[in-house]
């Protein structure tokens, strides 16, 4: 079934988006993360412009987080408070973004940056991830108990409060550096930043697997309604009937992935991840390193 | 004096066009209105361009002119737009009897909305492949179809083709600032390349099919990928290479009902469009994650 697409001026089938839309959900259900490093480069595939395929993603992220969000607050796996701390990172970090794109546009090269540094995070994460599961994952077979992360540096900074959910007495200086970073490429990148906030998260600040999912959706969840709200007033590139397509398939997905996610170990659900990250990142470089099928591209307008 | 051109089109409106139309020599032609008496024009804004002969007085009028019409003037993109068709349609007249000493040809052409582009090329640099130079085409057609009666560069000559921008290279027009790349050419053969490879470009040789030098018709399929604007659509009667007569008509492309109030929602109300955006998006949500719960009380 073709549906016309009023704002990206493209008629698509309805079903291949419904499913796209199932299958990032079903990532940010179990994950955490919003899927939106995966539904942009997935749209621009489809023949959606690319202007739309960031804007109307981050619109399509915004209902499946909510809709996982509200699975983790029944099962009581958010942390408002630092949920909040990583809020105000992140809008302050999203409007950094929106300069440092600005900057990189009027030299030409934003594809590329975007590009080298979606590779390189994507690397360094996915493989640090896969690592230190694959280990946790041995350490639990021999019956041996996961250590607790050792208190280091980031102890020893001032502003402590207390994170009942997540079990910790951390200063909000770390969370609000996260937030501001993931701010800053959610801006960039057209993403909810969620594949990088998740490790960090867990790596850096030492919060539990299972309170980490919850509460990167609630910042996610507030974050992208921001982008989606400037990209529809500044650029008018939200496409609603794309998004409501995406979203029927996103939300039913994000469902059931919250529901295996419950059920999977925390280290196979870290293990999962990171494979998916590093299947991404592998696609990425190679866009980067091999000899593209087409040397010339078409950009819509005098850029 | 290789032809008069009859500003008709002007009068009727039609000034945008006839900014597209290279004109020589502009006369007016009173004549010309005869010519369209006796079978009166389908199409609703005839822009007659005809062949003056040796010399305008004692040649008032072509000895072969088109009439044309088209299936309809209009196109309405609903929510299951799938594409369109459209069948240009028409017969030659003439006063004289048909000439024996060259073959007619026709070629008919609808053209879309035109609209900037920038083209770039990537290069290896450091062992990753970096986009380097641009070229801005200041305007090309979102869409472009070129339907023939035999092999376009067989049957036009290529100083008509640049008068009459026929083929698909001359229908684009203007770079849009200073070329610093040597090969302009490529840039742009590219760009033709990838639009003909999705359809939004398309020559069909032989398509149009002419019957007994009279009466020809042509079918052309509008993609589903449509935009939204004012399509040109043309004729032109061809003889020896030149172009003989020719006729223009507009295409109105418009989105319908529900397409068309939330293109305008998008535009003229950004804000509320872009709040309606996020209470979908958590509605959705809301409402999964609520039914998804009762699925599993149950």
């Amino acid at each position: 079934m073709q549906i016309y697409l009023p704002i990206a001026e493209v008629a698509v089938n309805a079903f291949t988006l419904i499913g796209l839309g199932g299958i990032v959900g079903l990532m940010s259900g179990m994950f955490g993360v919003g899927g939106g490093f995966l539904i942009t480069p997935l749209l621009f595939f489809i023949g959606i412009p690319p202007a739309i395929a960031v804007a109307t993603g981050a619109n399509q992220v915004v209902a499946s987080s909510v809709s996982g969000v509200l699975g983790h607050v029944k099962r009581r796996s958010v942390d408002f408070r630092m949920g909040t701390v990583l809020l105000v990172g992140g809008l302050i970090g999203s409007a950094l973004g929106v300069l440092v794109f600005n900057l990189l546009q009027r030299l030409g090269q934003v594809e590329l940056v975007v590009q080298i540094s979606y590779v390189v995070m994507l690397g360094v994460v996915g493989s640090m991830m896969l690592v230190e599961s694959l280990r946790a994952l041995r350490r639990t077979r021999r019956g041996a108990r996961a250590k607790r992360r050792a208190h280091g540096w980031i102890h020893t900074l001032p502003f402590k409060v207390k994170f009942r959910t997540s079990g910790l007495y951390l200063s909000v200086i770390p969370p609000l550096i996260v937030g501001m970073l993931v701010g800053v490429l959610s801006a960039m990148m057209g993403v909810g930043g969620g594949f990088i906030m998740v490790p960090a998260m867990i790596y850096l600040l030492g919060m539990p697997t299972k309170v980490v999912i919850g509460t990167s959706l609630f910042q996610i969840t507030f974050v992208t309604a921001f982008t989606t709200l400037m990209h529809a007033i500044s650029y008018n590139t939200v496409d609603v009937m794309l998004a409501v397509l995406l979203i029927v398939g996103g939300v039913t997905g994000a469902q059931i992935g919250a529901y295996l996610g419950a059920r999977l170990r925390a280290e196979q659900l870290r293990i999962l991840l990171a494979l998916v990250v590093l299947a991404v990142c592998v696609k990425l470089a190679m866009d980067l390193f091999l000899t593209p099928d087409d040397l010339y591209s078409l950009t819509p307008g005098i850029v | 004096m290789r032809g008069i051109i009859l500003c008709l089109g002007v009068a009727l409106g039609q000034a945008a066009w006839a900014q597209d139309v290279p004109q020589p020599e502009t006369q007016p032609a009173p004549a010309q209105v005869d010519a369209t008496d006796t079978v009166p024009p389908i199409m609703s804004y005839p822009l007659p361009l005809t062949n003056g002969g040796t010399s305008g007085a004692s040649a008032p009028q072509a000895p072969e002119q088109v009439v044309a019409g088209m299936s309809s003037d209009a196109v309405s993109i609903t929510t299951s737009f799938d594409g369109s068709e459209i069948l240009l349609y028409g017969a030659v007249k003439r006063e004289t009897p048909i000439p024996s000493s060259s073959l007619l040809q026709v070629i008919a052409t609808v053209e879309g909305p035109s609209r900037s582009v920038t083209i770039r090329r990537k290069e290896r640099r450091f062992g990753i492949w970096v986009n380097t130079e641009s070229v801005v085409v200041g305007a090309a057609p979102s869409f472009y179809a070129v339907a023939t009666t035999a092999p376009l560069r067989l049957i036009l000559d290529p100083e008509e083709d640049a008068r009459f921008r026929i083929s698909i290279p001359t229908a684009m027009r203007s770079f849009a600032r200073p070329l610093d790349v040597e090969d302009p050419v490529e840039f742009t053969e590219a760009m033709i390349d990838m639009r003909m490879a999705e359809g939004s470009y398309r020559l069909d040789d032989g398509a149009v099919t002419l019957v007994d030098d009279t009466l020809f018709r042509a079918d052309f399929r509008l993609p589903a990928n449509l935009v939204e604007g004012t399509y040109k659509t043309r004729i032109f009667l061809l003889r020896q290479g030149r172009v003989i007569d020719s006729y223009s008509a507009p295409l109105e492309v418009r989105k319908v009902g529900l397409e068309r109030w939330l293109y305008r929602l998008a535009f003229d109300q950004p804000l509320v469009y872009g709040l309606m955006s996020l209470l979908i998006a958590a509605v959705a949500g809301w409402g999964a994650s609520a039914a998804f719960r009762a699925l599993q009380r149950e």
